[in-house]
């Protein structure tokens, strides 16, 4: 009896996490079977895309609360981080380095929260079919803009010939449109291609390059947090009835979250004080290079080394939109997101303004989607003018679903382990392309695939486990209730 | 004379030109348990909605006349202007969010902020609502209200997967953990309920009152009227008939004032009916899943011609036998008709085989809510019997809405013409709706499943009427379940008692009360009862 409900839990456990695992096993598989990864290069790759797409897919957990689903209208917000870049690349003499990226956010924000008005709006509106809705007004907006920027801009509003960011023309003729693609511009300290430092810093990176530390110390930092998160959590539990009831984390699995972070942050402290023992070595002795040290160094030393410096500030926006998701959630607003989410109609009756809890969830979504979307472009550096938008919300939405949220309920952690592992697929398929059809551009198609399936099998299992939920109570032979009816 | 705590003056309101209250005036005193009673589209649904401000009220061109509170005139534009007013409801569906707890339930959108300097600061920069909220406070004001109703549940479970009865019970402490709550209206509160959680209710209600808080009562059950109400108001037809003190008057007369004639459900004749000892249904040990009506191995006869009778308490299982047998949820078990097999769990060929159903689920099983009266009329029989359909498999809408025309007559359904919505009907004219889409079928064993339910007195009559005489004119074989048990009685020839989703035991319908009690509390092994 004991082994058949633990054989129940650990099926109803795997078709919970289903999403996940196919993913994990992906991203293993992977590893596997390609020999071009070294884990420090796997781990750089993975390391700026979770910093580069983190506040964008953070930006679809407040809809999901309030029961709009999952918001692929961040497109929308996108377009509102794009406009404000626009704008501070063409007067970029004006406003160099990370001035310049803090004015983005600054225009974003105002156009972001009139763009999630009307989205939230047409939400409204669109009640009970707000995903497909979120769809549309993607593609809708996004073709507003790129009229937008191709014909009104210049075509309208006057525009100066020549200028690096209008499209070139010949003498005489009218100068109408943005280049289809343009440089964010480098920061201060970057050298270009040809080894000259620009006169006037760019965007790129301005966010990033405020502050990186060594990836090693990073991972001891948070592995530290995350530890110090799970014991305290766990003596709250235990304190408190009302906690335990919702949390009932078993000792089992305390176990093993604690070990797992245990040894990471034990990893991570022991490499820090190798690194930081060579780099004070290297600084002391300046005759020496790292090759005379590398009898010296271990292999994994060095592998260490080779990650890139993580960009601390970029990390903080993340982890303050992430704790302030939480805190939202705490609030009054966010027990109103609630309870809209579960039912509109009790929710009314209660006397909540639904159309306007809503649309202010609309809103937050769409302006961290503009932040998300600025930090996106300054990390990539370049930006394609008529396309980057596109594919937002698709990628956000896949990925925060493969971290194991469903239309319905969403979590920062979920956010979280669906960046790396998302991204981990990412950067893995190109290889398990090779390795499948012995062709390296098979992996692009295999992306496109996997992004599509994970967003197709996630809506396919959340109305099939709502479904069976009803479907159970109505079995016959529940394991239980045999023996009762037995009697 | 005490002071009134509400005054209704008046009132008077029309959905597009159908009168549905007509100048009803009465009024409610402080503490007083003041029970409402009508029949089905006399009005009490829509003078509460007046009340509470309900949406549809205002969407359709508002109301006249006044409600007086504590002699002040008020108009609630919202439920929530109501509730600021002291005004507690709870409806007959269920108004709680499974996800939350029962503290969260209870506190639903009046939630206790944190009251710190942390929350000053952020409410005055982005407005009250990003204040966060005390949780704590909260499950202790949910802890007080709970114990007021002697709920020793904990207020952190989450609402899923309580039993219905703890769920009304939410409702109510939510109610009253509203400190100005004045007045509680409470909707059908016992419709949803088992007898003992029924009468912990009524307790309850008791108690409520004694704080001082008066309650309005909306029931059909006279009994529970006469057993907690201080008075009673009767409406008919959207017109206020009398409010009279429950101790000067007895469930007889409330009965009369509500339909106005003198009515009955006694049985016409007390001798037994000759009936053949022919078997018309057969069913052996018959287990159906039916949640919350759980059959577990029932066997019974029914003879040829018969009306049979199924009874017991709500969530006893006597609502999965019919549905079992009609393929509605998963079933196990013998049914032969005729002394042929019936397969089960393929509703197809049970209908074929001559069985019509009516559910106790007008609106989700029974009817089709959004298509007109005549259509609902046919559909089954044109489903599976291909009438209705010209040359060319079309459907034939003469004969569609001769059909329709007929039963409308026969049955007596109060509508504006054959191709009205069902949905726009009342509960009664549903019912008989039902019945005629069964009787369309031309079945030889009917199932009715609680026909009478949510509907008026006079109604019922005429369906219990029906019923009877489908049976004696027409042979056909009649399988009613239903809760109450004087109905059973005015019309079966036998009477099953289901409990614990067996049978308890089979009576006349002449036996004694108190023998129908025990078999539904279970007790089989008194005189003459069945051993086991």
């Amino acid at each position: 009896m004991t082994t058949n409900i633990s054989g129940e839990k650990i099926r109803a456990f795997l078709l919970d996490n289903i999403v996940t695992i196919i993913f994990l096993g992906f991203v293993v598989f992977g590893f596997i079977v390609s020999d071009t990864f070294t884990p420090s290069s796997f781990t750089n790759d993975i390391i700026s895309r979770f910093f580069r797409n983190g506040v964008l897919v953070l930006s679809l957990i407040i809809p999901i609360m309030a029961g709009l689903g999952l918001n692929f209208g961040i497109v929308v917000g996108a377009l509102a981080g794009l406009l404000s870049i626009v704008f501070v690349r063409y007067h970029y003499a004006l406003f160099p380095g990370i001035g310049g990226l803090l004015l983005c956010f600054a225009i974003a924000t105002p156009i972001a929260i009139l763009f999630g008005f009307l989205t939230g709006k047409l939400y409204n509106k669109t009640r009970g079919q707000e995903m497909v809705a979120s769809l549309i007004v993607g593609f809708f907006a996004g073709g507003l803009y790129e009229i937008f920027l191709l014909f009104v801009v210049g075509g309208i509003i006057p525009v100066t010939r020549g200028h690096r960011m209008i499209n070139p023309v010949a003498e005489g003729v009218r100068p109408v449109g943005i280049r289809s693609s343009f440089e964010m511009g480098l920061p201060a300290g970057e050298m270009t291609g040809r080894g000259f430092q620009n006169e006037i810093p760019g965007m790129a990176r301005a966010l990033n390059n405020l502050w990186r530390i060594e990836f090693i110390y990073a991972l001891a930092v948070v592995s530290l947090a995350v530890f110090a998160f799970l014991v305290i959590r766990r003596i709250y539990m235990k304190k408190n009835p009302a906690v335990l009831s919702k949390l009932n984390e078993p000792l089992w699995s305390f176990c093993l979250k604690i070990a797992v972070c245990g040894a990471i942050l034990a990893f991570a402290i022991f490499s820090s004080g190798q690194i930081y023992y060579w780099y004070n070595e290297l600084q002391n002795h300046p005759y020496i290079t790292r090759l005379d040290l590398l009898p010296g160094i271990s292999n994994f030393v060095v592998e260490i080394s080779r990650v890139d410096r993580v960009p601390v500030v970029t990390g903080m926006v993340i982890a303050a939109v992430g704790l302030f998701i939480v805190y939202f959630s705490k609030t009054k607003l966010g027990q109103d997101c609630r309870s809209v989410g579960q039912s509109q109609q009790i929710a009314n009756v209660s006397g909540i303004d639904v159309d306007r809890t809503r649309i202010i969830a609309t809103i937050i979504s769409t302006v961290l989607a503009a932040w998300g979307m600025i930090i996106f472009l300054q990390d990539m550096g370049h930006v394609s003018t008529y396309t980057v938008h596109r594919n937002i919300g698709f990628f956000s939405v896949a990925a925060i679903l493969v971290g194991g949220a469903t239309a319905a309920r969403a979590s920062v952690k979920n956010a979280m382990v669906g960046l790396l592992l998302f991204h981990a697929m990412f950067i893995v398929s190109p290889a398990v392309g090779l390795f499948v059809f012995n062709d390296g551009n098979a992996g692009e198609y295999m992306r496109t695939f996997m992004v599509y399936g994970v967003i197709g099998v996630s809506l396919g299992l959340y109305v099939w486990k709502a479904n069976k939920a009803i479907k159970d109570k109505e079995r016959l032979d529940r394991p239980g209730v045999v023996s009762e009816a037995g009697d | 004379m005490s002071r009134n705590l509400l005054e209704f003056k008046g009132i008077s309101k029309n959905y597009s030109g159908n009168q549905v209250l007509h100048d009803v005036s009465f009024d409610i005193r402080p503490g007083e348990i003041h029970a409402l009673i009508g029949e089905n589209g006399a009005g009490k649904s829509t003078l509460m909605n007046i009340l509470f401000g309900m949406p549809v009220i205002h969407t359709t061109g508002g109301y006249e006349g006044e409600i007086e509170l504590n002699g002040e005139k008020v108009e609630a534009k919202s439920p929530f202007e109501a509730m600021a007013l002291g005004i507690g409801m709870v409806h007959q569906e269920f108004m709680l969010i499974p996800g939350f707890t029962i503290a969260e339930n209870i506190k639903l959108n009046r939630e206790i902020e944190k009251n710190n300097v942390k929350n000053k600061i952020t409410s005055t920069l982005f407005g009250r609502r990003m204040k966060t909220l005390d949780f704590k406070k909260m499950n202790k004001d949910a802890r007080i209200a709970l114990d007021k109703l002697d709920m020793s549940i904990e207020e952190f479970t989450l609402v899923k997967g309580l039993p219905i009865g703890y769920m009304q019970f939410v409702e109510i402490a939510r109610e009253i953990d509203k400190t100005e709550l004045k007045l509680l209206v409470l909707d059908e509160p016992t419709a949803v309920l088992t007898e003992s959680e029924a009468e912990s209710l009524l307790q309850a209600m008791r108690n409520i009152s004694k704080r001082g808080i008066a309650i309005i009562f909306i029931s059909h059950r006279l009994n529970e009227i006469t057993a907690v109400a201080d008075r009673v108001t009767i409406l008919r037809d959207g017109e206020f008939v009398i409010t009279k003190d429950v101790k000067d008057t007895n469930a007889l007369e409330i009965a009369e004032y509500m339909v106005g004639r003198q009515v009955s459900i006694e049985r016409t004749s007390t001798e037994a009916r000759e009936i053949s000892d022919e078997i018309k249904l057969s069913v052996k040990d018959l287990h159906v899943a039916m949640p919350n009506e759980r059959v577990k191995g029932v066997s019974f006869d029914v003879r040829k011609g018969e009306i049979f009778g199924i009874g017991g308490l709500a969530g006893q299982g006597k609502l999965g036998i019919a549905n079992g047998i009609m393929g509605m949820y998963e079933a196990r078990g013998n049914i032969t008709i005729d002394d042929e097999s019936l397969p089960l769990n393929d509703t197809r060929k049970v209908l074929d085989s001559g069985l019509a159903f009516v559910s106790e689920d007008r609106k989700e099983v029974g009817l089709l809510v959004e298509k007109a009266i005549d259509y609902n009329i046919m559909f089954t029989a044109m489903n599976i019997k291909s009438e209705f359909l010209n040359v060319f498999k079309m459907t034939d809408k003469k004969k569609i809405r001769r059909n329709a025309r007929k039963m409308i007559d026969m049955l007596d359904i109060r509508c504006t013409s054959e191709r009205q919505h069902t949905g726009r009907l009342s509960g009664g004219n549903q019912q008989k709706v039902c019945v005629a889409r069964a009787l369309t079928q031309k079945p030889t064993i009917l199932f009715v499943s609680e026909p009478t339910r949510g509907i008026d007195i006079g109604a019922k009559k005429l369906i219990l009427d029906l019923l009877l005489e489908l049976s004696r004119d027409k042979g056909m074989t009649i399988v009613m379940t239903s809760s109450e048990l004087a109905e059973l009685c005015s019309i079966c020839d036998r009477i099953a008692v289901i409990c614990e989703g067996q049978v308890a035991g089979i009576l006349p319908p002449d036996a004694s009360p108190t023998k129908f009690g025990l078999l539904m509390s279970g007790i089989k092994d008194l005189e003459g009862g069945k051993h086991d």
